[in-house]
């Protein structure tokens, strides 16, 4: 009888073999890598209905954060300044911009504007920025240089790994409160020390159980 | 006194006078003659069951697990009670190759590429449900350690998670373990089809096989091996399985007999649903020869000895629960039987403890009606077991203000329904396009393999047999 099959398919189970391994290797790295949040999630930065500018305001300007986010120190979430804290200065600042033109709508409508949402936690997961900001927590080490940035991106995966990864180590993010937001605040040179004096003095001790986040 | 006088000569495995190739013929030509019509209805009642599977799933995957009939009592319903019954009635085609393979039970050989294709097929039905019963299905790989951005393992404390290492381990032991019994087979029909495409697909699962005598040694080596992989696997499977209550501390759950009693379970049920469908093989496709009355009595004692089992650990159970003088423990036993599902319970009782003992009487034992009907009943019991085990311990917890009624939806009825569906169409096409009986393995048992022919009183004869013909291996 002639032969059914050519020699090199003697090579065909083991190549085969090998292959789907390495694809199998190669899907889950391709997960690993591309889905994760620090792929799918830093870089959002959606265009808001107006087009405000934190470098112009947070930067040049050097308007404090708590200004416009003003619970950031007391409560859960910062909040988004309504449209009578832009009035306080647009109200005589550059009226006749076309670029302002949604904020006096929605001043003399009396609707909000409907800014964009970015950070944003599912809703299983807690997330207290009081709790963070009061021990010394920069709102840089979270939400990066903001006062550079012409439209708001999340530069942070926000993902449990992350949030993790501080809680498990917090000393190089612990800074002065009074420095929170300050965007441009180095380490000094003894800074793990003030960390070790500051974690001892507030017994800081983030929680790494799953209830602390998922109540 | 001569010394043979305690020789018994054993019923032949294979009746009828075959010859080798009379048993290749009988064997393979089911594969080779064209598809009868009875096949096609039977494919496609079973397609169309398996389209209401996918599609139930679908619905399922679409609205989330609240068209199930759980509640907040009863979290675990239907969905867990058929893994339990699906993977249960696998273990008896991993029982029939792997253990009585290595205990040298030469009967074995009708009935084991039957079983572990069975094996296969229900686990695969069983597998569908711990997946889909998480709700999202499309975070399942969470079960598997993989790196992800939680930066968390999954539990390895839990038994749920064991179960996850249990079954998967298991069906691809099965899996090679039914292939690799295959490839002798695959080469005799590679051999004798007509057609060059079946030849090629053939040929090409059966990894160029010659039926040489090296390759006979290191299949017969890894078969070998394989039947030891699996051995141990009978036990864990649902030994794990088992812990996946009895780890909790759920009374009724919490009972450390539960291990062997599921796996007795298991086998029970098993052996009941291969009993069910050789009856059905071996009438249509006329295998009497192969499978014969005998090998289904064997199975009838098996059945008979592992339905006590599990009648005795039944009743172990409640004398537990009123020796251990837990409140909770003998409420929840109790309940079992007069409470809100004691019809489930003696369902349960008569399937599986009463019913079997039909067995006792050779006649019923050898009764293919008799054998028939009493499978099925087995099996429908062995489905209730689970039920009242996963359901009369939620129903009826600790705190009477949660107490709560469970009854499936149309949408979990449809799902089991639907299982049979999947099941079946994998099983006929088994039975169409492989050789249902292993044809190597039974012609070892067969008087021609043995060349030492003894006569009856076990001597040595000196006249050489007729039947002795060529000793081939795959023709
Ligand atoms: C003049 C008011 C004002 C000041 C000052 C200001 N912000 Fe904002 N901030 C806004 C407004 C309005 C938005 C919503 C529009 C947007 O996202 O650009 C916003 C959005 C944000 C967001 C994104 C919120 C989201 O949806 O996730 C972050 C983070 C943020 N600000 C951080 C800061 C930080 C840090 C500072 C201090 C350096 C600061 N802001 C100062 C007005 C202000
Ligand atoms: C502390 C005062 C102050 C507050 C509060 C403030 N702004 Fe301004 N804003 C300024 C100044 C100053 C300028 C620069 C004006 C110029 O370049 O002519 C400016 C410029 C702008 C411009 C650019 C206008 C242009 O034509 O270039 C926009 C848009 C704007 N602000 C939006 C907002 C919004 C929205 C808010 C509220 C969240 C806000 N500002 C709150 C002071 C403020
Ligand atoms: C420990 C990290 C962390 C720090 C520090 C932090 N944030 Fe946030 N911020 C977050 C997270 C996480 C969210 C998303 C919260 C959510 O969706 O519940 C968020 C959301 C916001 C938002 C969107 C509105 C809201 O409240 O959800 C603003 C505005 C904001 N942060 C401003 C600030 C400012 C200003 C500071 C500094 C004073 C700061 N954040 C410090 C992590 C941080
Ligand atoms: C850069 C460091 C850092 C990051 C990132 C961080 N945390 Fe924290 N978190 C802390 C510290 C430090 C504390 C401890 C506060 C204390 O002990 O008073 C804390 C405390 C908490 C608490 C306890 C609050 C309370 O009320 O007791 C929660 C909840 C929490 N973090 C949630 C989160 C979540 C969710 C994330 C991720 C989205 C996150 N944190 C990211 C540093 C961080
Ligand atoms: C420091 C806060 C924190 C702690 C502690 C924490 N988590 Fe999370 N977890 C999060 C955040 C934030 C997310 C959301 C991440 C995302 O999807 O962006 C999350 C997401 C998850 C998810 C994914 C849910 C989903 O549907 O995507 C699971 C599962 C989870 N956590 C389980 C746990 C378990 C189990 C523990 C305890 C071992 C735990 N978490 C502890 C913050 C935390």
């Amino acid at each position: 009888m002639a032969q059914l099959f050519p020699k090199w398919a003697n090579k065909v189970p083991k190549k085969l073999l090998l292959s789907v391994n390495l694809l199998l290797l190669a899907v889950i790295f391709g997960f690993w890598y591309w889905g994760s949040p620090k792929y799918t999630q830093v870089g959002y930065a959606p265009s808001q209905p107006i087009d405000y500018s934190h470098r112009l305001h947070a930067g040049e300007l050097g308007i404090d954060c708590q200004y416009c986010h003003g619970s950031v120190m007391e409560s859960a979430n910062a909040g988004i300044p309504s449209t009578e804290t832009c009035m306080t200065c647009h109200s005589q600042i550059a009226t006749d911009s076309p670029m302002l033109e949604p904020l006096y709508e929605a001043w003399e409508t009396g609707n909000p504007v409907e800014w964009v949402h970015i950070h944003k936690l599912p809703g299983f997961a807690y997330f207290n920025h009081s709790a963070h900001v009061n021990v010394g927590v920069g709102c840089a080490t979270c939400h990066g240089r903001v006062d550079r940035m012409e439209v708001v991106m999340q530069s942070e995966p926000l993902s449990m790994g992350w949030c993790l990864d501080c809680h498990n180590n917090p000393e190089p993010y612990l800074r002065p409160v009074e420095e929170v937001t300050n965007m441009a605040w180095e380490p000094e040179e003894d800074h793990f020390e003030f960390a070790r004096m500051v974690i001892s003095k507030k017994n800081i001790n983030p929680p790494i159980y799953c209830n602390a986040c998922h109540r | 006194m001569s010394s043979n006088s305690g020789y018994v000569k054993e019923a032949p495995l294979v009746k009828g006078n075959h010859t080798f190739s009379s048993i290749t013929a009988l064997v393979a030509d089911i594969v080779e003659k064209p598809t009868p019509f009875w096949w096609y209805i039977a494919f496609g009642i079973s397609n169309l069951l398996m389209g209401l599977l996918f599609l139930m799933l679908g619905y399922l995957i679409w609205e989330g697990t609240g068209v199930w009939g759980l509640n907040n009592t009863v979290a675990w319903g239907w969905a867990i009670i058929n893994f339990v019954w699906w993977v249960g009635i696998g273990h008896a085609g991993t029982l029939i190759s792997a253990v009585l393979f290595l205990f040298r039970q030469g009967w074995r050989t009708a009935i084991n590429r039957f079983a572990e294709a069975m094996t296969i097929f229900a686990v695969m039905c069983a597998g569908i449900f711990p997946a889909v019963h998480v709700g999202r299905i499309w975070v399942i790989y969470w079960v598997f350690p993989l790196p992800n951005q939680m930066q968390m393992w999954p539990n390895f404390q839990s038994p749920l998670l064991w179960d996850v290492f249990a079954v998967s381990t298991y069906f691809t032991v099965s899996l090679l373990f039914w292939y690799v019994g295959l490839i002798p087979d695959l080469a005799t029909l590679r051999d004798r089809v007509k057609s060059k495409l079946a030849a090629k697909l053939y040929g090409a699962f059966a990894l160029g096989w010659t039926g040489g005598n090296r390759q006979w040694q290191n299949y017969e080596k890894a078969y070998m091996l394989l039947a030891g992989l699996a051995t141990p696997l009978v036990l864990s499977v649902h030994t794990i399985v088992s812990f996946d209550f009895a780890v909790s501390i759920i009374p009724g759950w919490h009972t450390t007999i539960f291990p062997p009693y599921f796996v007795a379970g298991a086998i029970f049920s098993g052996f009941a649903m291969v009993m069910t469908l050789m009856i059905i093989a071996r009438k249509i496709y006329g295998l009497q020869d192969i499978m014969t009355i005998d090998h289904i009595e064997k199975m009838n004692i098996i059945i008979l000895v592992t339905g006590w089992m599990v009648g005795f650990a039944y009743i172990m159970e409640f004398f537990i629960a009123w020796y251990s003088g837990v409140e909770y423990e003998k409420f929840a036993f109790v309940n079992r039987a007069t409470g809100p599902y004691a019809w489930a319970y003696w369902i349960m009782m008569s399937c599986n403890v009463i019913a079997p003992n039909f067995f006792w009487f050779r006649k019923m034992r050898r009764s293919i009606t008799v054998s028939f009907i009493l499978s099925i009943v087995v099996n429908i019991g062995m489905w209730f077991e689970r039920f009242v085990i996963t359901v009369t311990s939620l129903a009826q917890d600790f705190l009477p203000g949660s107490w709560a009624y469970y009854s499936p939806t149309w949408v979990d009825v449809l799902t089991y329904v639907g299982t049979f569906g999947l099941f079946f169409t994998n099983f006929l096409l088994f039975l169409r396009f492989l050789p249902m009986i292993a044809i190597a393995e039974v012609k070892m048992v067969m008087p021609q393999a043995d060349p030492h022919y003894y006569d009856e009183d076990g001597n040595e004869p000196v006249k050489e047999t007729e039947e002795l013909n060529e000793p081939n291996t795959n023709s």
